[in-house]
Parts: structure tokens; C-alpha cells; sequence
């Protein structure tokens, strides 16, 4: 397999088969805790910071701490001082599904050459506003336009892309419902 | 009746039946332990309309064969139980029927079977009762609400016995389409909740897709040409239906057939039921499949001798999924009245008193060899082939277990 081959796309593939098998042995340390904390900062302006998160059964840490700025443009009379809360959602999205492209890439031996991901999610806005109850607040649907260079036949470059949205956690995470609780102290 | 052999045998089913024909082979003493008849589970738990999904010329098991005139038909289930009773005269199988065993157990190297009819002692013991015990039916089932009959395939006989009113079909295999196909016939409108799948057409190139996968060498695949030997051993089964029509049986015929397809069963709130977003890729995942394994074949076509015989090679269209299918369902709104899981099936391990099942409740086992010594499992969805789910490929797996179990006898 990788070893053998020249293709590099710079997943570690083995190391990650080899975190599998040590997991599918002590699935307790297979469960993670993923955080984030969100500051207000004026209007429709708020700062969110990703440091720790908890997995193989400590606390862990990122190398450092990552911030983000999400706002609004100024269409909707924001400073649009960052992205948009549902672009972060595209983001999330558009990253996974390509990090997986990588790492199912690598493990099939394919060499990418370039991976260019183009998203677009429509969206009926008179549901956030409260214009009509019927129109839902989210994405009417999310299209997703992958434009691959890669040394493998246009079939098997699908079906990258298709093992990788049966891998990747936004993926699951935008097509099926989840429970979220929201508490306050 | 009770006494001590070398191997007790669990089951008689045709696997369990095979192995008896080893042992005997061998002159292994044993006998063969059997709940209800030969074949129970095929009597008494199994649909009206199911047919084999292999054609006749594949129905053969150590030292018997099919010998009827129509190797290229399928049986229905009553001719596979006459099969399979045939087989236990022919092999003289020393069965106990209505010999349920409600414990297995293991103490200084001997293993005791206790049964309703009394206790048996072995130094081996051959577990064949099979992988379809059990309806495997997720815990949504729980938040459906009373007004709505939930079935599975262990109770479902025909479509007789469903409410009029709309049904939903939970699941996407040979069996889900089966019976989606059956219950839409039956006048009830029918919706499939599709997750993955396995799709393969009926008849390819001019033959029936068994055919080509037995002598493309496929179905000869061992756990050593599949990546993930989980996966493969949890393979829905594919999407096929034995018929004299030989149709094809694929989520295009249903959509053409006027059943509705949703993405997969994801849960149930407040008596709506949400379907995953991913129902097109899943569709893609079985399309893209389905395509290297007609590649494999046609790979295996051109080399061989009578590669001018064939007839040309096909492709089939893609599976048509609407542009923005629908994620939720108000069942008791839209006159659903039955949802039918069916959703796989489990084996039964409640009687056995030895620490050999994984955290999923599984067997573990190495090619049918349990890490206990003298305990062996056969008639597993690839115990050691692809081939193993299908009844010519119990063969290969009993000779071996067999063989093994010989040897540890002798040893």
C-alpha cells in the first residue's frame, strides 16, 4: 500500500489505520468532546476561540489558540467584521469533505494534483426574519462542485468523493438531525 | 435422550446438516441438536414469496446436489425445505428434533449442552444456528407512535396481513424491495427509507449475475482480498429477487413502479419521521460499486476462452434521485399505517454461556475457529468467503471448520 507507493499527499495514513485498530481494541478512548467559546463583541459582531478538546481519554490542545470573527455584511446593516454564521457552517463542511478526499486518496494509492471545492447554499431569508412561518430558517439544500486534478480515472475520483461524504462528521452532521441543548447559567 | 459424543452439532439447517456430513466423512462421532425440524427457520420464519436469490445449478452442499430440470430457476422456500429434508435422509444426519439447547457451557475441556430433553457432554462443538435468528430492528422503533403497526420480516408473511393504509419500508436490500415490490402490488402505497445499499442487476451480459461473480472468482474472494472484513461480513444483502422473469429489482424499478424514496430512517419526533440528506450519495456509493464489480467482470470476460460468446457489455443508468427529496414524513397526517423494518437480522446467542461474543454480540472467530478450544461457528456471512452467505458456499467454510475440528480431536 502507501509504503510502497510514491503517492504523497500528505496524510499519514498509516498512522491513522493504526489509530483505528487501536480504537476498534478500546473504544473508550474513541470518545472525544469537541468545544468552542463564543464572545459578544457589538451588534452582530461576536469572537469564537478553539483551544482544548478532549479525546483518547485526557484533555487536549490544539498547537494554539485559533480565533474567529462572525458578523454579518452590511446589507443587513452589520460591520461585517467576519463571515457569516452559515458560511462558517459551508466552511465546515467544504473542509471535511475535503480533508477525507485526502485520506481516502492516500489510502487508494491516488495522487492529487489539485482539490478545488466551489459551495453554495440557498436560503429563503424570510424564515429568519419572520416573515413566513412555513419558510425554514436553514439552507433550502447545500451544492457542493468538486473540480479534482488527480492520477486516477474521473470513476474513481467519484467515488473519492463519495467515500468521503460517508466519512466525514459535517457531512453527518448537516444531513441528519442532531439533539442540541442550549442552557443558561 | 442425552450421552456424550466428540462434537455436538447446533442446528440443522442445511449448514448444520453439512457439517453432520463431514464429521461423518471423518467418522466422527456426533450428533446434530435442532429446536423444532430440519430446516425450522426456512418453515417457520420466512415470507410466503421468497425465492433463493441464487439460481437452482447453485444449490448443492457436500455430497448432494439439485438434479431437478431447471437449473437456471430458483426455489421457492417450500422446495428449499424439501432440499434440504432430502439432504438429511440422504446423510442419514443424526438429528435430534425439538431439542431446544438452553445452555452451552465449558469446564475442564469437556463442553455440556443443556437441552429440554436432557444434557449432552462433547469435546467439540459446532455452532450452526444460524445468522438470521433475530429481526435486527433499530431503536427508532421505540418512538413510533401506537397507532402505527411496526413489522418486521419474522412476522411478515404477506401483504394480506398489513392494515390498509400507506406503508413505509425501512431498508433497501434484497429484502426491503422484495416486499415494498409485494406490498405496492397489494394496492397500498408504498415509501422505501433507502440507507446503503447493494445494488447488482439480476442478468448481465446475457447471464444471471451469480454466474459471472461465481466465474469472475468473486464469490471466491477471501478475507484476504477485502480491506475491512467487518464491513464485508455486515453487507446489506443485494439487491436481487429470484423470479421466472429474472427482472431487475433496483431502486429505479421501484421509483418507475410508483414507490417514493427517501434517504435513510434517521429518527422519529413528535410522530414525524426525518430522513438523512445523504440518500444521493448513498445512491452514488451502490452506482459507483456496482460499476467496478461489471468492470471486474468484463475484465474476466475478455481473458477468457469464450470471451466471443458473451454478449456485448452494459452499463446501467444511474439511480434516479429527485432534485430535493423530502426529510420528513407526518406519518399519522399522510395515512401511513405500517412501517416495516427490515433492517437485517441478528443471531441468537442467549443460550450460550462462554465468553466468545464482541460488544456487538457477535462470535468471535477466525475463519470459523473459536478462541475456545474445540468450538467452531459455521454458516456466517463471510465466515471465510464471500461466498459463505450463500448456500454453495457452505461447503468450502464446513470442510474447513471440519478439518480443523479433526485435527483438534486427534491432537
Amino acid at each position: 500500500m502507501s509504503e510502497e507507493s510514491s503517492c504523497n499527499n500528505g496524510v499519514n495514513v498509516a498512522a491513522l489505520l493504526e489509530a483505528r485498530e487501536a480504537l476498534t481494541a478500546a473504544p473508550e478512548a474513541a470518545q472525544f468532546k469537541w468545544r468552542a467559546t463564543c464572545n459578544w463583541e457589538n451588534g452582530t459582531h461576536s469572537s469564537s476561540k478553539v483551544e482544548g478538546f478532549f479525546g483518547l481519554g485526557e484533555e487536549q490542545k490544539h498547537i494554539k489558540e485559533y480565533a474567529f470573527d462572525a458578523d454579518h455584511p452590511e446589507i443587513f446593516a452589520s460591520e461585517d467584521k467576519g463571515v457569516t454564521p452559515v458560511e462558517f457552517v459551508l466552511v465546515g463542511l467544504a473542509s471535511c469533505l475535503t480533508a477525507g478526499i485526502a485520506a481516502v486518496a492516500q489510502n487508494r494509492d491516488i495522487q492529487l494534483k489539485s482539490v478545488k471545492a466551489t459551495l453554495e447554499a440557498p436560503m429563503d431569508i424570510q424564515g429568519i426574519l419572520g416573515i413566513d412561518s412555513d419558510v425554514r430558517n436553514g439552507f433550502d439544500g447545500v451544492t457542493v462542485n468538486y473540480d479534482i486534478d488527480a492520477d486516477a480515472s474521473q470513476e474513481d475520483i467519484e467515488a473519492l468523493v463519495a467515500q468521503s461524504q460517508k466519512r466525514s462528521a459535517v457531512y453527518d452532521i448537516v444531513t441528519n438531525p442532531t439533539n442540541v441543548t442550549v442552557n443558561v447559567k | 435422550m442425552s450421552g456424550t459424543v466428540d462434537t455436538i452439532v447446533i442446528g440443522a439447517g442445511h449448514v448444520g446438516l453439512a457439517v453432520s456430513h463431514c464429521l461423518s466423512e471423518c467418522s466422527i462421532e456426533h450428533v446434530v441438536l435442532e429446536r423444532g425440524e430440519v430446516a425450522n427457520s426456512w418453515r417457520h420464519e420466512r415470507w410466503d414469496s421468497l425465492t433463493l436469490l441464487t439460481p437452482n445449478w447453485q444449490s448443492r452442499l457436500p455430497g448432494f446436489c439439485y438434479s431437478g430440470d431447471e437449473p437456471d430457476g430458483f426455489m421457492s422456500v417450500p422446495e428449499l425445505i424439501e432440499f434440504i429434508d432430502e439432504y438429511a435422509v440422504v446423510s442419514k444426519a443424526p438429528v435430534r428434533t425439538q431439542t431446544t439447547v438452553n445452555c452451552l457451557s465449558h469446564e475442564s475441556g469437556l463442553y455440556s449442552v443443556a437441552t429440554n430433553q436432557g444434557n449432552w457432554h462433547s469435546r467439540s462443538v459446532v455452532i450452526a444456528s444460524g445468522a438470521c435468528n433475530l429481526p435486527a430492528v433499530p431503536r427508532i422503533r421505540d418512538d413510533l407512535g401506537d397507532d402505527i403497526d411496526v413489522v418486521t420480516p419474522y412476522e411478515y408473511r404477506n401483504p394480506e396481513q398489513l392494515r390498509e393504509g400507506k406503508v413505509l419500508v425501512v431498508g433497501a436490500s434484497a429484502t426491503g424491495l422484495q416486499l415494498a415490490d409485494e406490498i405496492h402490488r397489494s394496492g397500498r402505497a408504498v415509501t422505501i427509507a433507502v440507507g446503503e445499499h447493494v445494488r447488482l442487476p439480476r442478468t448481465y451480459r446475457g447471464r444471471d449475475i451469480q454466474w459471472w461473480m461465481h466465474s469472475a472468482g468473486v464469490l471466491d474472494e477471501g478475507i484476504k482480498d477485502v480491506d475491512d472484513i467487518n464491513r464485508a461480513r455486515n453487507l446489506p444483502s443485494p439487491q436481487l429477487v429470484g423470479s421466472h422473469e429474472r427482472q431487475i429489482l433496483d431502486l429505479n424499478a421501484m421509483s418507475d413502479a410508483g414507490i417514493k424514496l427517501f434517504g435513510r430512517l434517521m429518527g422519529v419526533r413528535d410522530g414525524v419521521a426525518q430522513f438523512s440528506g445523504s440518500f444521493k450519495n448513498v445512491c452514488a456509493l451502490a452506482d459507483l460499486k456496482m460499476g467496478r464489480l461489471l468492470d471486474t467482470i468484463d475484465e474476466w470476460a475478455a481473458s477468457s476462452p469464450d470471451a466471443a460468446t458473451f454478449e456485448p457489455p452494459e452499463r446501467f443508468a444511474n439511480t434516479r434521485v429527485e432534485k430535493s427529496p423530502r426529510l420528513a414524513l407526518d406519518l399519522d397526517a399522510e395515512g401511513f399505517k405500517t412501517v416495516l423494518f427490515a433492517t437485517g437480522y441478528k443471531s441468537d446467542y442467549s443460550w450460550l454461556d462462554l465468553p466468545v461474543l464482541d460488544r456487538k454480540g457477535k462470535i468471535r472467530h477466525r475463519e470459523g475457529v473459536v478462541d475456545v478450544p474445540g468450538l467452531y461457528v459455521a454458516g456466517l456471512p463471510f465466515l471465510r468467503r464471500r461466498k459463505s452467505s450463500f448456500i454453495h458456499g457452505t461447503e468450502d467454510d464446513v470442510r474447513y471448520v471440519t478439518g480443523h475440528l479433526e485435527s483438534f480431536l486427534s491432537g
